[in-house]
């Protein structure tokens, strides 16, 4: 008698899981009660125990591949046992972005203890063959009419993720690529980003925190930043400057400052993707502009990659035609990265509200004499604060503070970023 | 105007029609004229068109087709009953041999103008001899017209087309729907042959079928309205000649097909039309074309047996919902 094994609901609230670990191979020998998958669940990694005697005659579901409870992902029988149509339960691959995954075939909830319904669901005689692939080999599955409908519409298959069986691209799936329009002309053609799979973990923050506190789940992170030696830095810096008549101020500082913290800490340099995380290996500052009527935030391009003269020209340029109302689309969309300054307006601190789908931003304080403790004395310095807004979806407190404390360590002592 | 009256009826009246306008029109086969029929579809006529024109035959399947064949070669325009298609089998020599070839070996001189008539595909209980379509041996042979009306109007429409034609033509009927209750339009009803018929307007997947099967298909359209799947029916009607543009003008609208047939699978009718959609219509498809058949088997004398052999409505729900990738 065949046992099927199942994803079993290793947590009080886990409805999918992942398998980490398969303890067994296709071959070996188990018995009820042994342990014979790691499962990780949307708490933590959980031991999945054979639940009958026998050989584990398949594995439906390989590692790192996600079901949900109840869905079959491993066949356990008598060696010679026939399993014909066991094997074909695999579990529907779910949409978080893996493209190889079990084999899948639309199929109905399993029901505890109904071998023998399994058993009996024949396909009609003479039906096509089953699919017995994924996209493993390589080559994309589309229907010839998704074909022709992707070629007419210039959509590129590749691109588009198939709802059909075995991820086999059907019409609907070309028609919602086109509704969405073409992808939005990229101003640079290499790799810019990477899309990270969402751990179990990570699916259970992000629906946890969204229910609490609506759609972007923020949270903050506040530094008070000792400005002296970034005064001073400035001072001289401008020095050299004026002979090209050039300059730069606090913000332009921040900024710089900013986008070479991100480039250590690509996991804030990052957007909420729904079912993934993009982190990008590019840093796109954003800057809010105040403007008449709103504000905007206009687009540093490459900010970590720029001298800090060349990001106070760039500031300067495009906050100017902002405020004209001149920016193209591509001036202002896409940022990786928000900063806010109300620094000049004497604002001490304060909250910015986060722009989707970037996963933070930074509001800057005005920089002012404040007295302090150092060493055991009162000390009146330059101070400046910031607080960072997260998408706690995709940055933890930990991750956030560790950006803010190279952030402030570039600050407090600019040669820092040259170390 | 339309009357109401069983496919029976309607095959009655198209022979007694053809026969009152053509006086070379007969009828031949066993029990057609002392006893009306096995079927009674030629009840009245011998009463009303004497035995010159309503002939009983001795059970000799090859020996009255032959005549028939005979006959029509000379210039009659015979319809030959087999009490049922089953036993055409015998005869099959003469349909193939003979009726079906005799045009093209005597170069254009020898036309046969003949029908076949009778019902086929398994009725209820009657055993693997008796049970059994025999659409695929007829269309096999290049040379004989093949329909399957499923309707009392297409009974009638079809059979006065097929008594017109100038080549052999089977009439395949039903023997289950013999009592079905259909409007018939009065008058000179004819269906022109090698025209499908769309039963069912739809918009998500093609249902595709002749014959009985196409009350199935009507059933399982409206399981699957109820879940919001809106099915097109087309009944072939003909099967040779073919309807190609019907066949390629719903699989383009829905992009989805399966074909539904009370034969068996292997090389039956759906295969001819699943190569035709995908060779004219292959960009169209958004899902590979499925088949409902009869079970490859002799049919079970079995009642459970005989049921599960046969195409249910629950089977051509399964089949469309694999077509729409619903589980």
């Amino acid at each position: 008698m065949a046992t099927k094994v199942h994803m079993e609901a290793l947590s009080p609230t886990m409805e999918e899981g992942q398998v980490v670990k398969w303890l067994k191979s296709e071959g070996d020998t188990v018995s009820s009660g042994e342990v014979i998958a790691e499962i990780e669940t949307d708490k933590a990694t959980m031991e999945l125990v054979a639940r009958g005697d026998g050989t584990l005659r398949k594995i439906l579901l390989q590692e790192g591949g996600t079901a949900s409870v109840g869905e079959v992902i491993g066949v356990i029988a008598e060696e010679d046992e026939d399993i014909g149509d066991l094997d074909r339960e695999a579990p529907t691959p779910s949409g978080d972005g893996e493209d190889e995954g079990p084999r899948a075939e639309a199929r109905e909830e399993p029901q505890e203890g109904d071998e023998e319904a399994a058993v009996g669901k024949k396909v009609p005689a003479g039906t096509a063959a089953e699919e017995k692939d994924t996209s493993v080999d390589g080559r994309v599955k589309a229907s010839p009419l998704a074909r022709r409908l992707a070629e007419e519409g210039g959509v590129a298959l590749s691109e588009v993720q198939g709802s059909g069986p075995g991820g086999r691209i059907v019409k609907s799936d070309i028609e919602a690529a086109l509704e969405k329009g073409p992808p939005a002309p990229r101003a640079r053609p290499d790799a810019e980003y990477e899309d990270v799979k969402l751990s179990q973990m990570r699916k259970a923050i992000a629906k946890r925190l969204v229910e609490s506190i609506g759609p972007v789940p923020h949270f903050f992170l506040t530094v008070d930043v000792d400005m002296s030696r970034a005064v001073d830095a400035r001072a001289r810096v401008n020095a050299r400057l004026e002979a090209e008549g050039k300059k730069v101020s606090y913000n332009d500082i921040v900024l710089k400052a900013t986008a070479l913290a991100l480039r250590k800490h690509p996991e804030c340099n990052a957007h909420w993707g729904g079912d993934h995380i993009r982190r990008f290996h590019r840093v796109d500052l954003g800057v809010a502009v105040a403007i008449d009527d709103g504000l905007i935030t206009p687009i540093v391009r490459d900010a970590d990659l720029k001298g800090m003269a060349e990001i106070s020209e760039e500031v300067r340029e495009l906050a100017g035609r902002a405020r004209d109302k001149k920016l193209k689309p591509d001036e202002y969309t896409g940022a990786t990265f928000s900063v806010s300054n109300l620094g000049m307006f004497g604002i001490e601190e304060f909250t910015a509200v986060i722009n989707p789908p970037e996963a933070g931003i930074l509001a800057v304080g005005a920089l002012e004499e404040r007295a302090v403790v150092v060493d055991g004395e009162v000390v009146v310095k330059p101070r400046m604060k910031m607080t960072m807004s997260c998408d706690h979806r995709v940055i933890d407190g930990a991750q956030g503070s560790r950006f803010l404390q190279t952030l402030t360590a570039i600050l407090e002592e600019p040669l820092v970023a040259l170390a | 105007m339309m009357a109401e009256i069983t496919y029976r009826e309607a095959l009655n009246q198209a022979l007694a029609e053809e026969m009152d306008r053509d006086d070379s029109v007969f009828l031949m086969g066993e029990e057609v004229a002392e006893y009306d029929g096995a079927y009674k579809v030629s009840k009245g006529l011998l009463e009303r068109f004497d035995d010159r024109r309503v002939v009983d035959t001795p059970i000799s399947e090859l020996g009255f087709a032959g005549l028939g064949v005979g006959a029509a070669m000379v210039g009659l325009r015979p319809v030959i009953e087999f009490m049922t298609f089953n036993f055409s089998l015998l005869a099959l020599d003469q349909v193939i041999n003979s009726a079906a070839k005799m045009l093209y070996m005597s170069g254009g001189q020898i036309s046969v103008p003949i029908v076949f008539r009778g019902p086929t595909g398994a009725a209820l209980q009657l055993s693997a001899q008796h049970s059994q379509a025999a659409h695929t041996w007829y269309v096999h042979a290049p040379g004989v017209k093949v329909v399957a009306p499923a309707t009392p109007a297409d009974a009638k429409g079809l059979l006065k087309a097929a008594i017109r034609d100038g080549d052999p033509v089977a009439v395949m009927e039903g023997e289950l729907l013999y009592n079905l209750k259909g409007e018939v339009p009065d008058g000179d009803h004819v269906v022109p042959l090698g025209k499908a018929e769309v039963k069912r307007e739809g918009s998500d997947v093609s249902l595709i079928t002749h014959g009985a099967p196409v009350h199935l298909a009507l059933q399982a359209a409206a399981k699957l309205e109820k879940e919001g799947v809106d099915v097109e029916v087309l009944d072939l009607r003909s099967i040779r000649p073919l309807d190609v543009d019907a066949i390629l003008e719903t699989v383009r609208k829905t992009n989805r097909a399966v074909y539904l047939e009370e034969g068996w699978p292997f090389v039956g009718v759906g295969t001819q039309i699943i190569s035709v959609i995908q060779e004219e219509a292959f960009d169209h498809l958004d899902a590979p074309v499925l088949r409902v058949t009869q079970a490859d088997i002799p049919m079970p004398y079995a009642k459970n047996l005989e049921q599960l052999a046969k195409p249910s409505a629950d089977r051509v729900v399964e089949a469309c919902n694999r077509v729409l990738y619903r589980s």
